[in-house]
């Protein structure tokens, strides 16, 4: 009984410390910020337009590919990334798979006004301006049919691998992705980027370890959020492209995951017998002693 | 040289040259122990094995770990976790063992200080206890050091500066400790030697020390009661197992330690599996950066206690600078518990709950070690605008207090020891 009360004290003191250097303080070391928005009810989108995909590809073609390459149709890069960036600042994202990774809504409010989209006004003050220019002259059905049309192109699905390169690689690296050939470093130039964003975005190859899977959904789908005035766009990706995207920095980051979960039940069913065997061997020879 | 005939078995070959009989006698099966213990007498056993969990581990990290600044970060976050076969298992092993440890360590202490197994000849065993303390403190500060992330950087950092003393602005010392005047590499390879090499063999021998201090005064009973472990030894060899009141250390006194070890070994796989977040900070995980100060920087969670007396005192005071009080009563914290067989001032030893004002003090201790831990943690916000209430118990001022509470603590021990002593008529 004496064993059982000292048991209990132990228990109390220590969960009363654990708790007050782990879950409380964490609620006071971070902020806490709304739930992410996959609806991107704010932008000014589509407003429920359908649009026009054929009518869309004669658009697409005379307004975006002069800077961007669609791959998928047939639109290759035309300059190789380092060339790219030098031109436009930093290099411009193929549009192969916009129409499945970004929100139908928030990629019309980006194609009127990039910057306000992205949430990155504040960048862009004194004459700079967003890289690619606001098409807001253009008819709402226009933008629309324009939607529609990289929908149309866009694949069905995509690996996570994939998603992530085209959400994040033209400005972050994930070196951990591929260390041996380095294909995982950034699209853009370090230089070039350095000089665009005002700093080098971070590698993510261990930000499934450094930031909770939380604050990731949290910041991607809304930059400004956990860090405000940062040079971070939103680039408005779906909620299944944002869980493809933290998939792949768990694959890459914490590729142990699964062999944990595997593992761990078997070590502690292990040590579950080793402690019956243990305490049998005690009440063994302690029979003898009282 | 002693006549040596020819052995009959493997056994009584290494006998004959090595006295293993004997040694096994004095070592394990005749070294006695008493009866009247209950499971807080397992510690020492459960810190060894998690020392050798640290040891065993340490050994497979060692061999991939790189000390160097530009390949320190990646050598265990990559290569360790993601492409060595098991690398992560080590690494969580040794992580979460360096947390538990500390863990094993207070609950250790704080059973030493209630049953007053310090005093009255027990005095080295306590001392020897608290280098332990010390050497495993700075074994946990260089190791943490290694993986070379931010709070690694920064709190190295913070930790090497407190060498200049404050107003004394000792730099030269803070530079020779850095081998440079930021954390830089010199600093990493040396604190991956004092990690790998002089603080462990420090360690294993104050280790032996520890032990060694324990064969003359003997281990504590949980009623203080004395012992002729002579007597009571020959009573349990002639076989009144039950009259006697010790027992041998093999096997009566391991198997109880091996019961209340199997408890702790699934508590801490737990943990290595499932809950290792506490002892693997998330902030270390980005690579080190000497130009970018993260927003909180503190230490892992059993050095807050006595962080938060360093930083307890927010404001001037008596014409000294708050920084340099600080720092005098986080040099006092560090070295306090060393003493205290020479601060209670009572001759008996008596479990606190027979020493009344002692008890009190016991337990205010421990929940002022809490408050202080938990404080020195939480950002150190002091609010200037509000009800007073607001004002003078925000964040800072809690810790102030706790800090405050602590030395008075102290010099209230020689006092209420004694009168304990007085009401009960010892002296």
């Amino acid at each position: 009984m004496r064993e059982l009360k000292i048991l209990l004290v132990l228990v109390v003191f220590t969960g009363a410390l654990y708790f007050g250097v782990e879950p409380y303080a964490h609620t006071q070391l971070h902020k806490t910020v709304e739930t992410p928005d996959y609806t991107f009810k704010d932008v000014d989108g589509l407003k429920g337009m359908a649009g026009n995909a054929k009518s869309g590809e004669t658009l697409v073609q005379n307004n975006c590919v002069a800077c961007h390459a669609i791959e998928k149709v047939g639109f290759a890069q035309s300059m190789d990334n380092a060339t790219l960036a030098a031109s436009f600042q930093l290099t411009p994202p193929d549009l192969s798979s916009s129409g499945l990774i970004y929100n139908a809504d928030y990629l019309a409010a980006f194609i009127k006004d990039p910057a306000k989209a992205s949430k990155t006004e504040h960048k862009y003050q004194d004459g700079a301006a967003h890289p690619m220019p606001g098409y807001g002259w253009m008819q709402p059905q226009e933008i629309a049919d324009m939607v529609a049309y990289l929908q149309s192109i866009a694949p069905k699905e995509m690996t996570n691998k994939a998603v992530f390169a085209d959400a994040c690689q033209r400005c972050h690296s994930i070196k951990y992705g591929d260390m041996l050939n380095g294909t995982m470093a950034s699209f853009t130039p370090d230089a070039d980027i350095k000089k665009y964003m005002g700093t080098t975005p971070p590698d993510l190859s261990q930000y499934i370890r450094s930031r909770s899977e939380q604050y990731l959904h949290e910041l991607v789908n809304d930059p400004q959020k956990h860090l405000s005035g940062t040079a971070m766009p939103r680039v408005g990706l779906t909620q299944e492209a944002e869980n493809q995207v933290i998939t792949y920095m768990a694959e890459v980051g914490d590729s142990s995951r699964a062999e944990r979960a595997e593992l761990g039940p078997k070590f502690l069913i292990y040590l579950l017998v080793f402690a019956i065997f243990a305490w049998l061997w005690k009440a063994k020879i302690w029979r003898d002693l009282h | 040289m002693a006549k040596i005939t020819k052995a009959n078995s493997v056994g009584e070959w290494f006998d004959q040259r090595l006295n293993t009989t004997a040694l096994n006698k004095v070592m394990m099966t005749e070294y006695w122990i008493p009866k009247d213990i209950n499971f807080l007498w397992a510690m020492g056993v459960v810190l060894a094995v998690t020392f050798k969990l640290l040891i065993i581990s340490g050994i497979f990290l060692l061999m991939y770990y790189k000390p160097d600044v530009n390949l320190a970060f990646d050598s265990v976050n990559y290569t360790i976790m993601q492409e060595v076969k098991y690398g992560w298992l080590f690494r969580h092993m040794h992580g979460v063992a360096a947390s538990v440890i500390f863990l094993i360590i207070y609950i250790h202490m704080f059973t030493g200080i209630y049953y007053g197994s310090y005093k009255k000849g027990r005095e080295m065993i306590w001392i020897s206890g608290m280098l332990l303390f010390v050497t495993f403190s700075a074994a946990g500060f260089s190791g943490y050091m290694l993986p070379w992330g931010q709070m690694s950087y920064w709190a190295a950092s913070v930790i090497t500066n407190l060498f200049a003393g404050g107003s004394l602005e000792a730099w030269g010392l803070v530079e020779w400790i850095r081998g440079g005047f930021t954390v830089n590499d010199a600093t990493l390879t040396r604190f991956f030697m004092l990690h790998v090499f002089l603080l462990p063999l420090a360690i294993i021998g104050i280790i032996a020390l520890h032990f060694y201090s324990l064969r003359i005064p003997h281990v504590n009973t949980q009623n203080s009661e004395e012992l002729d472990f002579d007597a009571e030894a020959e009573k349990y060899l002639a076989g009144n197992k039950k009259s006697a009141k010790v027992i041998p250390f093999w096997p009566v006194f391991l198997s109880k330690d091996f019961a209340v070890l199997s408890v702790f070994l699934i508590f801490y796989f737990y943990l290595v599996f499932f809950h290792f977040g506490f002892a693997m900070d998330p902030v270390n995980f980005d690579p080190a950066d000497n130009l970018k100060t993260p927003a909180h920087i503190y230490p892992e969670w059993y050095f807050l206690w006595s962080y938060e007396t360093l930083r307890g005192p927010f404001f001037d005071m008596f014409g000294m600078k708050a920084a340099d009080i600080g720092l005098i009563i986080f040099g006092l914290a560090q070295g306090i518990f060393l003493v205290f067989p020479f601060l209670d001032r009572d001759p008996d030893i008596l479990p606190a709950h027979k020493r009344p004002l002692f008890r009190i003090w016991f337990w205010i201790m421990i929940i002022d070690l809490i408050i202080l831990s938990v404080f020195g943690k939480l950002p150190p916000l002091a609010v200037t605008e509000g009800t007073w209430y607001q004002i003078y118990f925000d964040n800072a001022h809690i810790g102030f207090y706790a800090t405050i509470l602590f030395l008075l603590l102290w010099a209230a021990l020689p006092i209420i020891t004694r009168i304990d002593a007085k009401r009960r008529g010892a002296v």
